[in-house]
């Protein structure tokens, strides 16, 4: 089955819902796809609070005149204007005019003894476990890591009831507050006020300071920080730890656009290095969400067809003196990579031990001889890692990505090129039994 | 007596479990305190990324395996597996 659109956006985080909104807005026809069950992608993921600018995009994204595709993913683009996506056991080809990516960015993760226990999670990971509906009031939670994120999930989950015995930041926290402030685009005064909030709930905060192991059998039962030369190990049931923030830069890079430092290389109106495929948000540097309003902004108005208002937006961001402020901001310490045990996994989805990694020479040589990033996560996890661990720069994205981007059912990879946009013909019957087998 | 509107009864290797409308399957999953897998080489394993990237978190929800279950919201009646 497929489904045509002039404009397809793909992600609903707020640039994806800008572009989407600001496309409707100048009459065109346009589907907005993502994977989660709701819109807002993971920055405004539902739960009980959401900031005013939140409540007034998602009510306009309610009220625009668009196709919803949520909880679709996309695995393929099988020739070009065609993205192939699957939702359970459907599986449908979105046809576009242009196409506008809005993929948002992951946490980082980095491996240390015991990283791989139940109830390690990254920090945005736990922080949206609860807000999808994990308990969490009365649990002691370690918060570590570097970045503006650290801060923000502190003081959600504080919020809820948790009892956040330590903070663990590795930079210093003058730099982390305003970086706090312009990556959920909040005051900067309100935020410090948040950080003495959960401060006043008998939080410590540590600088310098980072996990080294994760103590337990089943699960995590303490973990040991350390700040300087000291260790030291504190009870918890849950670490919520992630450095900072990765774009994601599969689906860019398998449409063959250009990345340059990790980044989608995009112009004043938010166009590709491929026609008629514009880019917004943190694939193109990690920005924060006003940052990311703007450019959705500005590429849903330059798809369109309303160039002198893309420019004029377009504008007013160089007015303004954004910048991709945090694309250098949480510089890793290199002891964070000198964490891991011979033992420790760093592959998750294969469980490939740190010292297997370490005799190869490059990323290909160690997939090749390892199935390290071979696993259903196609090396998002382990990539990033591998690319600070070992200087792996070949562990980015966009010389290893291949469809599928993500693990896809047999019927959805067998869907004929027959039934694309140009024939737009009925499902094969592969794609309508929709075998359960799925390529792991 | 749970509230039917405000209650979603599913089993979580069939013990039964009752959420909150709005919850995903792997906080059920955690909620009822099983391992949401085990990994190749036997070890117990939660969610980490709480987004659909790390896929960790799968499970078998209600017959379809390797569903990423921090990405599903629980239905009344669901039936999650966990390996």
């Amino acid at each position: 089955m497929s489904e045509h659109f002039d404009i397809l956006v793909v992600g609903a985080g707020p640039a994806g819902i800008a572009a989407a909104v600001s496309a409707a807005a100048a009459g065109k026809r346009v589907g907005l796809a993502d994977d989660n069950p709701a819109p807002g992608g993971q920055i405004w993921r539902s739960g009980t609070f959401q900031p005013a600018a939140a409540r007034r995009w998602l009510a306009r994204l309610n009220a625009a005149p668009l196709v919803r595709l949520q909880g679709w993913r996309i695995f393929d683009s099988p020739q070009r204007g065609t993205l192939r996506a699957e939702r359970n056991s459907d599986c449908r080809d979105l046809c576009y005019e242009q196409l506008i990516l809005a993929t948002g960015a992951r946490e980082r993760f980095l491996p240390f003894p015991g990283w791989t226990l139940p109830n390690v999670m990254g920090a945005g990971g736990l922080d949206a476990m609860v807000r999808g509906g994990l308990p969490i009031a009365g649990k002691r939670v370690v918060v570590a890591g570097t970045g503006p994120l650290l801060l923000a999930v502190a003081a959600h989950l504080a919020r809820r009831g948790a009892k956040v015995v330590a903070v663990c930041e590795q930079a210093p926290l003058r730099r982390i507050v305003p970086l706090t402030a312009a990556l959920l685009g909040e005051p900067a005064k309100l935020l410090q006020g948040i950080a003495y909030g959960v401060a006043a709930r008998g939080a410590r905060f540590f600088t310098g300071c980072w996990p080294i192991a994760v103590n337990g059998r089943e699960k995590l039962e303490s973990v040991t920080l350390q700040r300087n030369r000291k260790h030291w190990d504190v009870g918890c049931d849950y670490l919520a730890c992630g450095f900072h923030l990765v774009p994601n830069l599969e689906l860019p890079a398998l449409l063959g656009c250009r990345i340059e430092n990790g980044f989608v290389v995009a112009d004043d109106l938010q166009r590709t290095s491929v026609a008629d495929v514009f880019c917004a948000g943190e694939p193109t540097g990690i920005g924060g969400v006003e940052l990311a309003l703007l450019e959705g902004q500005v590429a849903g108005l330059a798809a369109a067809g309303r160039t002198a208002e893309a420019e004029k937006l377009a504008r007013r961001r160089k007015r303004q003196g954004f910048v991709h402020a945090l694309r250098t901001a949480s510089v890793l310490d290199p002891q964070l990579g000198k964490l891991a045990s011979d033992t420790t996994i760093v592959c998750r989805c294969e469980d490939v031990p740190f010292a297997a990694l370490r005799e190869h020479a490059n990323w290909r040589d160690a997939k090749l001889h390892t199935r390290c990033g071979m696993g259903p996560c196609q090396g998002r996890i382990c990539g990033t890692a591998a690319e600070f661990l070992f200087g792996w720069s070949a562990a980015s994205v966009q010389s290893s990505i291949r469809p599928p981007v993500f693990p896809a059912l047999v019927s959805s990879l067998g869907a004929s090129a027959k039934e694309t946009c140009q024939s737009d013909g009925l499902p094969s019957a592969g794609a309508s039994t929709g075998s359960q087998k799925e390529i792991l | 007596m749970p509230d039917p509107v405000r209650s979603l009864a599913l089993r979580v290797n069939g013990v039964p479990l009752t959420v909150a409308p709005g919850t995903t399957v792997a906080a059920a999953i955690m909620m009822a305190g099983a391992p949401a897998r085990r990994s190749v080489s036997g070890e117990p394993r939660g969610p980490l990324c709480g987004m659909g990237i790390c896929f960790e978190c799968r499970a078998t929800v209600d017959g379809t395996p390797h569903q990423r279950s921090c990405q599903i919201l629980c239905a009344e009646g669901m039936d999650v597996r966990t390996s």
